[in-house]
């Protein structure tokens, strides 16, 4: 295994520049990789592979690294990421590949334009290698629900990488890629990265633009960078956040100094942060393994230097049934355009049936039972006869849970829980009760809910089954610098403890040739 | 009851005289009105009617994935300016919300539009009328919107999407900004309930007209009416069930289709029958209403707040320095211009049917006489116009340029005969009325001593009339005069001719 695959985008970034070695060799190391672990694309290779990706563009990737490198020859100024590749999630649209959701029904559409964020990363210089796999249309907890096969956790390759951003989360954490783009819309970059041992970061709502981002819930979708390391996802973050006329929801404002506050905190001293613990996001139904992980965390915080105080944010409680009323009623309404009339899936045109079976025929057969599942609730949350019971009510349970915030953030500077309740379950293990799996997203939706930034960074792993543990940092609005410095300052006093996890799984390549 | 039901091309049973016997009629009137901005509501695509199907658009107005709207800024002036003129607040905040129903021609399947906020509200229209009073028609509300894409379904009998072999999608459209203004009901027209509403509409696209804000081309869809109408029976304190007819698609329609209806309605509430609540298609030809497609459970379009779109928070200022810009009302403009110019009614009303009324404004604005801006427009250029098949505004001819036509005639520099020439130059493209006459070498002949040459020679050549003029026969200048003005190519003065001729002649 190469080494190249286990470094710091940071590092690669300042051996690119320093032309000790080539982006070519950067990102053929990191082809090579997906070769050796991913199977194919199509998931066929089953628990042998973990299936991260659904499309890679090895020469596309390539002729971007050359470019790279020729930038870079030419002595000019590059981008601080300039040549270091980066898997995108496939909710992304891309000109140059296609763009599924994970979904039957967008079958053979290539978008005619890049996402506002695709085009930031061209532009800065980054490789992209491929598209990665996700909940179908990001409606998800474990990848699961991808139209082509889960991806399987790096750590534990029968377990789920979480969701939906599972197969971003568990690219990076299995060196096949040092960073990714993925969406949040309730945890679906933190929760994976929570799992998988990698960082997520879901930036305040409305900092990095939403446009070319297939849409699951628009007021709450986030797109937020995935890395190895605090302060790789603040370089990711921003080379794509800041301000995009394209996206009126875009918060016209500097973007937060988080490469900054990355560096300052991983210098380790918190002296005169206040740090608040939310009593409603731990305890009943959480792995004792979670909890004792975390309360570790919590204490070398304090030793930091921070101030650790408890806190109660009673409407958190309210948040995971808000969220299952609005996001379905907002995907409801988003996911309707896909109607076999002008791109994707057509089914039972015959020249006899009517435009309505038409329509009916390909998104029965287009969606899976878990977006079928959200369209009817959320169609019925915005129907006449419920809107104001269920949608009208969970927009005011979201005004609550902005209060508690406000409230909260008045004596703490940041909030912390653990990122899910459990560690990596197993595939399969939920698939039939969404209950339980609505679950895993328990801790991170209050923040989609209020739109402030929040992250995950890994805590170690649980004493009880050895898997990775995810530390969530919540701050206000648009102090996601306050994230980043003590995630970044947690970060580097954990990584000099001997119960540091290795930074890439020891995955056996796969002897399947295709 | 079977006969009145059936849709036809039978007249309405029943005149409006004696509905309203029996009934009071209510009206609502829903205009839309595309507004003429250079771009689209949500996108940057060009704002353009007729160009080839599927070359206006994006992204966006195709709603494809991960695409977003964005707020057209010309639109939610053009908005507030309509609310203005209709007495209409103006909602210091206000958002959009999506319409969500499935239709090939809308994208997205939902349509971006306003529901519980619209950005102006609860004005009113003091509306002339034919017989010289005044309507005062109380506006709900207007709001923003989206216009769909249009669908062509080729084959099949019916030319809707039932039966047709295929069908076609142009979404040039798709995404114009709309506006629809919603009236009150209208109660207490009685009688003259259809020409309220024709009165009404005529009103309200003269006003747009004047904004500037929307070609109001009922013929192209750029303004379109659907007509609300029930009939309640006399002393009842309750409307009756209504109607609502669309593809009103000329002022004339507005007042047919609301006459119609009320005498169908009538037919059908005093033969036991009761009206259905239904949409119903005007035909142009037959002056009929007939009811649409049968299938009405009633739409829930599931409204709810648009994601996409931060509110609408027009500050007071902007609003008022809208306000503050606003032109005069039409009618008002009309009676002043009457006064200023001493125009009887009867011109005035030529001026209006002409649609010359702003042009001569215009022309005499840029500087020419009234009595002459007036007489080139309804004469001349009007003839051209039906020659050529287009209306005075479509002309290809500025006020400025008539005006300037004018200022050479009365300069001397071009004869009433020259200036038609050059005004056929103007039109034909040729440039500006000086371009022409440079082009076409049509400026007068006042060159004195060429002048009294060509007139000497004329006199040369017919001794016999030069003795005549002489012996004080001055009728007989004419021929003379004639003559000059065949050698000179008509570039000539006529009158000076005539004046020279006697002088030489003494
Ligand atoms: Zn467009």
């Amino acid at each position: 295994m190469s080494d190249m695959i286990s470094l710091d985008a940071a590092e690669l970034a300042r051996r690119i520049h320093a032309r000790e070695v080539s982006s070519v060799e950067v990102t053929r190391a990191h082809l090579q990789r997906i070769e050796a672990v991913d199977g194919p694309s199509d998931g066929s290779a089953g628990p042998d592979g973990v299936h991260a990706f659904l499309h890679v563009d090895a020469d596309g990737a390539l002729a971007a690294a050359e470019a790279a490198d020729r930038a870079i020859a030419e002595g000019g100024p590059v981008s601080p990421l300039a040549g270091v590749p980066v898997a995108l999630k496939d909710n992304l649209t891309t000109t140059d590949m296609p763009t599924t959701c994970a979904s039957r029904i967008l079958d053979g559409w290539r978008p005619p334009y890049d996402a506002t964020v695709v085009a930031r990363l061209r532009a800065a210089g980054l490789v992209p290698l491929g598209k990665t796999n996700l909940d179908e249309f990001a409606m998800g907890s474990s990848t699961e629900n991808s139209a082509f096969g889960p991806t399987r956790n790096p750590w534990d390759l029968t377990r789920v990488p979480g969701g939906s951003g599972g197969g971003s989360s568990a690219s990076v954490a299995a060196g096949e890629a040092p960073l990714a783009l993925g969406s949040d819309t309730g945890g679906s970059i933190r929760q994976p990265g929570a799992v998988t041992g990698t960082v997520g970061v879901k930036p305040t709502y409305g900092t990095v633009s939403r446009y070319g981002l297939v849409a699951f819930s628009s007021s709450l979708d986030q797109i937020g960078p995935c890395a190895r390391s605090v302060l790789d996802a603040a370089l990711l973050h921003e080379v794509v956040g800041g301000h995009d006329r394209c996206d009126q929801t875009s918060v016209n404002a500097p973007l937060p100094p988080v490469v900054e506050a990355a560096l300052a905190g991983a210098r380790g001293d918190l002296a005169g942060v206040r740090v608040g613990v939310v009593g409603e996001l731990s305890g009943e139904g959480y792995q004792p393994g979670v909890l004792a992980a975390f309360t570790d965390a919590v204490r070398t915080l304090g030793e930091l230097g921070a101030e650790v105080v408890e806190v109660s944010c009673p409407s958190f409680s309210y948040a995971l049934p808000a969220y299952y009323l609005i996001a379905p009623s907002e995907a409801s309404s988003n996911l309707a355009r896909f109607d076999a009339m002008r791109y994707g899936l057509r089914v039972g045109d015959d020249g006899e049936r009517s435009t309505d079976e038409v329509m009916s025929l390909t998104r029965e057969a287009g969606f899976g039972a878990e977006v079928k599942r959200r369209i009817m609730i959320g169609t019925h949350a915005l129907s006449a006869g419920s809107y104001d019971a269920l949608y009208g009510k969970a927009q005011k349970a979201r005004t609550l849970i902005v209060r508690d915030f406000t409230a909260a953030f008045e004596t703490c500077d940041v909030l912390v829980s653990p990122t899910t309740p459990t560690t990596a379950f197993a595939i399969g293990e939920r698939v039939d009760d969404p209950l339980a799996m609505y679950l895993a997203d328990l801790c991170t939706i209050p923040a989609n809910l209020a739109g402030n930034a929040a992250l995950s960074v890994p805590c170690g792993t649980s004493p009880d089954d050895g898997l990775p543990v995810g530390l969530q940092v919540m701050a206000p609005a648009l102090a996601d610098d306050r994230a980043y410095r003590v995630a970044a300052a947690y970060e580097t006093a954990r990584s000099s403890t001997p119960d540091a996890a290795p930074r890439i799984p020891e995955l056996r390549a796969l002897e399947t040739t295709r | 009851m079977t006969a009145v039901s059936t849709p036809g091309v039978e007249a309405a049973p029943y005149t409006v005289e004696e509905v309203c016997e029996h009934f009071d009629p209510v009206m609502g009137l829903e205009v839309h009105v595309e507004l003429n901005t250079a771009t689209k509501m949500f996108c940057g695509c060009a704002n353009a009617f007729g160009a080839e199907p599927n070359t206006n658009i994006c992204p966006v107005c195709l709603g494809l994935p991960g695409s977003l709207p964005r707020v057209n800024g010309a639109a939610v002036e053009s908005a507030i300016k309509i609310g203005l003129a209709l007495n209409c607040r103006v909602r210091e905040r206000s958002g959009f919300a999506r319409k969500n129903y499935f239709y090939p021609d809308m994208p997205k399947n939902f349509q971006i539009s306003q529901y519980e906020d619209p950005i102006v509200f609860d004005g009113y229209l003091d509306v002339p009328l034919d017989d010289g009073g005044t309507w005062r028609v109380e506006i709900e509300r207007a709001h923003m919107e989206e216009d769909t894409g249009k669908s062509l379904h080729v084959g099949g009998a019916t030319g809707r999407i039932h039966g047709a072999d295929y069908s076609l999608l142009d979404y040039n459209r798709s995404g114009v900004p709309l506006i629809e203004i919603v009236t009150k009901p209208i109660v207490g027209a009685r009688d003259r309930a259809p020409m309220v509403a024709r009165a009404y509409v005529t009103a309200l696209r003269d006003i747009l007209r004047g904004l500037g804000v929307s070609d109001v081309r009922m013929d192209q869809g750029s303004m379109r009416c659907d007509a609300n109408v029930s009939l309640t029976p006399k002393g009842s304190p309750v409307f009756g069930t209504r109607t609502e007819t669309k593809n009103v698609n000329s002022l004339r329609s507005v007042e047919r289709a609301v006459r119609y209806e009320m005498g169908r309605q009538a037919g059908v509430l005093l033969s036991g029958g009761t009206v259905r609540q239904e949409t119903r298609h005007f035909d142009e030809q037959s002056g009929t209403t007939s009811p649409g497609r049968a299938k009405e459970t009633l739409a829930d379009y599931r409204y709810f707040p648009e994601p996409d779109l931060p509110p609408l928070e027009p500050g007071s200022a902007w609003v008022e320095s809208l306000r503050a810009g606003l032109p005069e009302r039409p009618w008002e403009r009309r009676a002043r211009i009457q006064t200023e110019w001493s125009l009887s009614d009867e011109e005035l009303r030529d001026l209006v049917n002409a649609n010359a009324l702003d042009l001569v404004a215009d022309t005499v604005e840029a500087g020419a006489p009234p009595e002459a801006a007036r007489s080139w427009w309804v004469s001349y250029l009007l003839q051209q116009a039906n020659k050529r098949e287009v209306t005075l505004p479509e002309l290809s001819i500025t006020p400025a340029q008539v005006a300037r036509v004018i200022a050479l005639v009365a300069e001397g520099t071009l004869t009433n005969k020259l200036a038609r020439q050059v005004v056929d130059g103007v039109l034909e493209g040729e440039g500006d009325p000086d371009e022409v006459v440079a082009g076409r070498g049509l400026a007068v002949v006042s060159d004195e001593s060429a002048l009294t040459a060509a007139v000497d020679e004329a006199l040369a050549a017919q001794p016999a009339v030069a003795e005549k003029i002489r012996a004080g026969k001055t009728k007989a200048a004419g021929a003379i005069v004639g003559a000059v003005m065949k050698a000179t190519r008509g570039q000539a003065d006529a009158a000076r001719v005539q004046e020279l001729v006697l002088e030489r002649c003494r």
